[in-house]
């Protein structure tokens, strides 16, 4: 099927069997290989992209559902030689070990800070509280990614010092 | 994942009939639950009608001062509505308790309702479910039924429903919106949405073929508390081991039956003055255990009892 | 042969006079990493397109494959190739006896027989990804099915010791735990866990003529690489293997799986490049996991604590056809002083995927019965915990009577007491309160064995001053790009900027790989010597080139830094002198061996877990909130790859204790749990605050560098920190882990609660 999906600024056309995946799409059509296979089932958070702005697990998603959409993958935040300040933090911070569920964890969290910004809760938000950066709602915000490498702490410094930097 | 064929659909009028006309054709709007189901052959429609984008997201009030948040507004819209999360608070909290914030993005509130078990032998291809495949057996009666049905089950089947919205929508007396094959539009309650498996594990819902979720609609809230809590093995992006919705004098719980389970006997003995622990007790009467999961009767017991205490001194 | 006090030379990582060992150094690799930009074996662009290979596994636990139908599958649409059984293309057999250090050959679907559940039995291999998969589900097996043996608890009486090992007795056990006046007495149970590693097994092979390029995922480069020439019958020059990124290993990466040797097989067969990933499903089965335990623990005390007598046996279980064993009753022969004791293990053959080695093999595991034993003994002494510990540390190793290399424990468990603010916690469980919380504070000590295996490298300087480490070793997470690199920069005196490191490729000088928390001493040792060779031969090209500043100096006089050789105040560029001198660059190689007296010492790594839980008395839940490990561990290269490793071995710990384990279906031999839906590995909500401290140690017993491994110790004894803070809360010892609500459940109700 013919699909067209804007990703990273760039309009993509692609003709794919309806099955494939958005996940599959990216790393194995447009062999944008950031965004991670981990386990294919929306159960570990690795295939985190943004469409639209709105972080979502790419591997549970058909591409031809996401026709004339937006995607942000890894590669469209910053480049080694142009960090995100959210890639820069990461690595400052040593929020990963392994490196698989990394690009995942980037992209939520730019997800995240946006959700936070439009006030979505999440079950650690305070009954009609706004919710707010602190420690509590970041892991809870970032349980939808696991790192097995369990660099947990870190990802929460990394977090926290990236959203310092971008305020 | 079987090949199946794709299109978008342009109206609700068009998806239903678009359904009737195609043989093995489902609905998919977000797809979290669907696509996970495919790709194991759990599920293996012919044809998929995306229903993702028809204009059925907003968040509208009623006449009646209620709520009617349409089908397609994500997980994560519904719970985040000001107006939910201010007369609602049960609904907002039971949302963000289920899935990821990932899945809460892209998973739809009608599709929220739609989601299967999560019965590790329904999962389990190379195992008998009749569920599944009906008339195979059930692998789970005999099986590691640790999180098992302890309301409601049958000799076919003793899966429970994982959603924990619909658990606060069943307490709070909502009611689900459809279009049928036909294009007439009906409302029912939402405790009139989900099965129990009887004879027929393989039928979760009384939806007819073809027909569609296109909202659901909130009554003014009940008067009194509205608590919700659940219990599970990890504390973040795991499915319940139970859960409780109470709202004002409804309770209903979650993950211990086929659907979404109101509690009548424990709300009947509420309002008779029982205390919160008796009212449990009088719920549980009625509850049975598979082998593994007798654990579920006492911790939904002492979940319930704490909820609804905790309700209770939120209104003195 | 070398003795360790040839490592007594001072060395410039001792020295560190650059000032970059120990350093908070980011990444080497990380830009890469957090760009996305990393590729692993499956993202590697193969010279054309690749196809798509998919495995299929068994559905039965014991039995023949009596026939394979094919047909459906090869009518698919894009469907290239389909095997079998009966069809693979032959291989090496495998040799009846293997070892692990030894490269052995690996044949895929190798025979007829069905050893356990989810085995694989047949390829699929088409044009797409979506074809694969779904021509996967079309092929049908028949099994002749035999009765299999699968539920560990039914055959622990038929457990044996394990092939060529004893129990190993100090002094007369059973007297004297018959004779102390206080004794514990405990069976603790671990279950069979699986590693879960991010990144699913994978594969992208290619030919070129007789030659193979695989891309994988694996631990181990060379005995990888030679076990697949074996496998397929080729000279092993015939093979390059090579991994560059690792999305995890944890031991379950130091064996390869059929999507090597498939890939490898059927890129020939088809004559294009072939790629294979296992499902995460497949995971689960085809790869090996940790085994479930059974831990018999008896301690006997005087009743002022001093242990007279101290045992632990373990029994677990491997494949049938396996061998491997849990030593989880090895840490405790080096842990605590006692006169009397009694240690060993008992295998149980089972019809159930393979056992083998996940983070820290033995201690991960043990260390969840003694350490809890030891709490439990402390309470029954009316004892600090700390306080029984310190009582019971020996002058000597226990069992052998050997010195320690050094051993600082008890400074581990003293200053982790002062930070955590052990002092308030009240022996008497369930006395706090927050919230719906019953709160407990826990500890336990921590112990895992260091090691030293042979290894090479070679280190290259060219015109630029670059100087390039080459290595056949991995990095799978643990930081060993990062510290090849710092062991350069500090060894020539180079900026860290002016080093490249090349590591995961078989046609570089070879390594063990990553494993046993041996990978950066063992790494590290052979490029600190590659590096002392380089600098050799630098300075005497340096004193002997006429043209060169330093010209007819002392070669031993040459100093290093900034970029500089120098003798005194003459210098000159590195680069300079290499341009100038040797303009093809000069390569030096390294080497390293374990030491011929090394194991006169008892050598190990040390810690203490403070743990702070909250259980809802209620539900049952848990929740870690506050954890700090202080360890002990040798110099450490890197502040920040170290403490995540600490941190990430602690992690694990919490899970074993909280919510790790998979279970069998006895009637299938199936795995319940066979995702990560299900398989529950914490998220980042179930961890609060956590921390690690690196105590300053130097072991010079250990390598050249006085380094030691970090990667296992943080798992070890970090779950047991957890079950006694659970105690700790609410009064309620659970024995099988992991402790999820409803067994805590179970004790609450028992007490009254």
């Amino acid at each position: 099927m013919r699909t067209t999906i804007t990703v990273n600024g760039q309009a993509r056309a692609l003709d794919l069997d309806p099955r494939t995946t958005l996940l599959d799409a990216l790393r194995e059509h447009l062999r944008l290989t950031g965004a991670k296979k981990g386990c294919d089932h929306g159960q570990c958070g690795a295939c985190t992209v943004l469409v639209n702005g709105v972080r979502i697990n790419s591997c549970l998603s058909l591409a031809v559902m996401h026709d004339g959409d937006e995607v942000t993958s890894i590669e469209g935040l910053g480049t080694t030689e142009a960090l995100h300040p959210v890639q820069r933090a990461f690595l400052t911070e040593d929020a990963f070990q392994c490196g698989y569920c990394t690009p995942g964890q980037i992209c939520s969290t730019v997800g995240m800070l946006a959700e936070l910004e439009a006030a979505i809760p999440s079950q650690e938000t305070p009954r009609g509280a706004k919710p707010a950066l602190t420690d509590a709602e970041i892991r809870e915000r970032m349980s939808g990614n696991i790192c097995r490498c369990s660099a947990y702490p870190q990802i929460v410094a990394a977090i926290k010092s990236a959203a310092e930097a971008m305020a | 994942m079987k090949a199946f064929t794709y299109e978008r659909a342009q109206s609700a009028e068009a998806a239903v009939k678009a359904a009737t006309a195609t043989p093995a054709a489902k609905f998919i709007a977000g797809g979290t639950n669907l696509l996970d189901l495919m790709k194991l052959e759990i599920e293996q429609p012919q044809h998929l009608i995306d229903v993702g984008r028809l204009p059925m997201a907003a968040v509208e009030d009623t006449a009646d001062g209620g709520l009617k948040i349409g089908a397609m507004a994500s997980n994560s819209h519904a719970a985040a509505d000001p107006r939910v999360r201010q007369r609602y608070p049960l609904l907002s909290e039971a949302i963000v308790a289920g899935g990821s914030p990932q899945l809460r993005n892209k998973a739809s509130v009608g599709g929220n309702l739609m989601q299967r078990t999560r019965c590790a032998y329904f999962y389990d291809t190379s195992k008998p479910c009749n569920k599944r495949q009906p008339g195979a057996g059930c692998a789970a009666l005999e099986g590691l039924n640790r999180n098992a049905a302890i309301f409601g089950a049958s000799h076919a089947c003793i899966a429970t429903h994982p959603s924990d919205m619909a658990v606060a929508l069943a307490a709070l007396d909502a009611r689900v919106e459809t279009l049928s094959p036909t294009g007439q539009a009906r409302s029912f309650p939402i405790l009139e949405l989900h099965r129990l498996p009887a004879e027929r594990p393989e039928m979760d819902t009384h939806l007819v073929p073809g027909e569609l979720i296109t909202a659901v609609v909130l009554p003014p809230p009940p008067k009194g508390a509205q608590v919700y809590r659940k219990v599970r093995d990890r504390a973040s992006y795991a499915g319940g081991l139970a859960s409780i919705a109470v709202a004002g004098p409804n309770v209903a719980l979650g993950m211990v039956a086929h659907k979404p389970w109101r509690a009548v006997d424990a709300e009947a003995a509420l309002a008779a003055g029982a205390t919160p622990a008796e009212a449990m007790a009088r719920e549980l009467d009625g509850a049975s255990s598979a082998g593994r999961n007798d654990f579920k009767i006492a911790l939904v017991a002492r979940l319930g009892a704490a909820a609804l205490a905790e309700a209770k001194g939120e209104r003195t | 042969m070398s003795s360790v006090h040839d490592w007594e030379a001072p060395n410039p990582v001792k020295t560190n006079r650059s000032g970059l060992i120990g350093k908070a150094v980011d990444r080497y690799e990380g830009p890469l990493k957090v760009t996305g930009t990393a590729p692993y074996a499956y993202e590697v662009e193969p010279p054309s397109p690749a196809a798509y290979g998919v495995l299929v596994t068994s559905t039965v636990a014991r039995g023949r494959i009596v026939a394979a139908d094919t047909a459906a599958a090869e009518a698919a649409p894009g469907v290239l190739l389909v095997w079998t059984p009966f069809t693979v293309p032959a291989q090496a057999e495998r040799p009846a006896v293997t070892d692990f250090w030894s490269a052995s050959a690996d044949p895929a679907l190798e025979d007829d027989r069905v050893r356990y559940f989810g085995q694989a039995v047949g390829l699929v291999v088409a044009d797409t990804l979506e074809n694969a998969t779904a021509a996967a589900k079309l092929v049908a097996f028949s099994y002749e099915q035999e009765p299999a043996q699968l539920v560990f608890d039914q055959h622990l009486g038929e457990a044996r010791d394990p092939p060529g090992e004893s129990d190993v007795r100090v002094g007369d056990f059973e007297a004297a735990f018959a004779a102390a006046p206080v004794t514990l007495e405990g069976t603790w149970k671990t279950p069979l866990q699986n590693h879960c590693q991010m990144e699913p097994c994978a594969t992208t092979a290619w030919w070129e003529g007789d030659k193979l390029t695989v891309h994988t995922s694996v631990q181990m480069v060379r005995r990888t690489q030679q076990g697949l020439a074996l496998t397929l019958q080729i000279p092993k020059e015939n093979v390059r293997l090579l991994t560059r990124y690792i999305g995890g290993g944890f031991g379950g990466k130091g064996s390869s799986y059929e999507d090597l040797t498939l890939a490898a097989l059927a890129a020939r067969a088809l004559d294009r490049p072939v790629k294979i990933a296992l499902t995460r499903q497949q995971m689960m089965t085809v790869t090996i996991h940790r085994p479930a335990t059974v831990m018999d623990v008896k301690l006997g005390a005087t009743p002022d604590g001093r242990l007279t007598a101290m045992s632990l046996i373990t029994t677990t279980h491997c494949n049938r056809r396996g061998t491997f064993t849990e030593h989880a009753s090895n840490f405790a022969r080096s842990l605590y002083a006692a006169p009397n004791r009694l240690t060993g293990h008992r295998l149980v053959k089972l019809d159930l995927p393979h056992a083998g080695a996940m983070r820290a093999p033995g201690e991960a595991s043990g260390m969840l019965s003694l350490e809890v034993a030891m709490d439990e003994l402390a309470e029954k002494l009316g004892m600090d915990p700390i306080q029984l510990r310190i009582l019971n540390e020996p002058e000597v190793d226990p069992e052998t009577g050997k010195p320690f290399s050094i051993r600082q424990l008890v400074r581990c468990m003293k200053e982790g007491a002062q930070l955590f603010g052990w002092d308030r916690r009240l022996p008497t469980p369930g006395q706090v309160r927050d919230g719906r919380w019953l709160v407990g504070f826990g500890m336990a000590a921590a112990i895992r064995g260091n090691f030293l295996l042979p290894a090479r490298c070679s280190f290259f300087v060219d015109a630029e001053g670059v100087i390039t480490v080459r290595q056949g070793m991995t990095d799978i997470g643990t930081g060993t790009y990062t510290v090849l690199a710092q062991i350069a920069a500090e060894t020539l005196g180079v900026p860290l900027g002016a080093v490249r490191v090349e590591i995961g490729d078989s046609e570089l000088p070879p390594a063990p790989g990553s494993g046993g928390q041996f990978g950066a001493a063992t790494a590290g040792s052979a490029a600190l010597d590659a590096g002392m060779n380089l600098r050799k031969a630098i300075a005497e090209l340096a004193v002997a080139d006429a043209g060169s500043p330093l010209f007819g100096g002392r070669p031993d006089q040459v100093t290093f830094q900034d970029g500089v050789v120098a003798i005194e105040n003459r210098s000159e560029r590195l680069g300079d002198l290499i341009r100038r001198a040797a303009p093809d660059g000069l390569t030096a190689q390294g080497e390293i061996r374990p030491a011929a007296d090394a194991r006169n010492w008892s050598q190990h790594t040390y810690g203490a877990h403070f743990c702070e839980v909250g259980v809802d008395p209620v539900t049952g839940e848990t929740r870690m909130r506050r954890m700090l490990g202080v360890f002990a561990a040798g110099r450490i290269l890197n502040w920040k790859t170290a403490r995540s490793q600490l941190t990430g071995g602690m992690i694990w710990g919490v899970a074993s204790a909280l919510t790790e384990g998979n279970a069998i279906d006895p009637r299938y031999g199936s795995l319940i749990n066979q995702d990560l839906a299900s398989y529950l590995v914490p998220v980042q909500a179930d961890i609060g605050e956590l921390d690690a401290i690196m105590l300053d140690e130097v072991d010079d017993k250990a390598n050249p560098m006085g380094i030691k491994g970090v990667g296992e110790l943080g798992i070890s004894g970090a779950g047991a920190a957890v079950a006694n803070a659970i105690y700790n809360a609410c009064g309620v010892r659970v024995r099988d882990y992991p402790i999820t609500p409803d067994k805590l459940l179970a004790g609450l109700m028992a007490k009254g609660m």
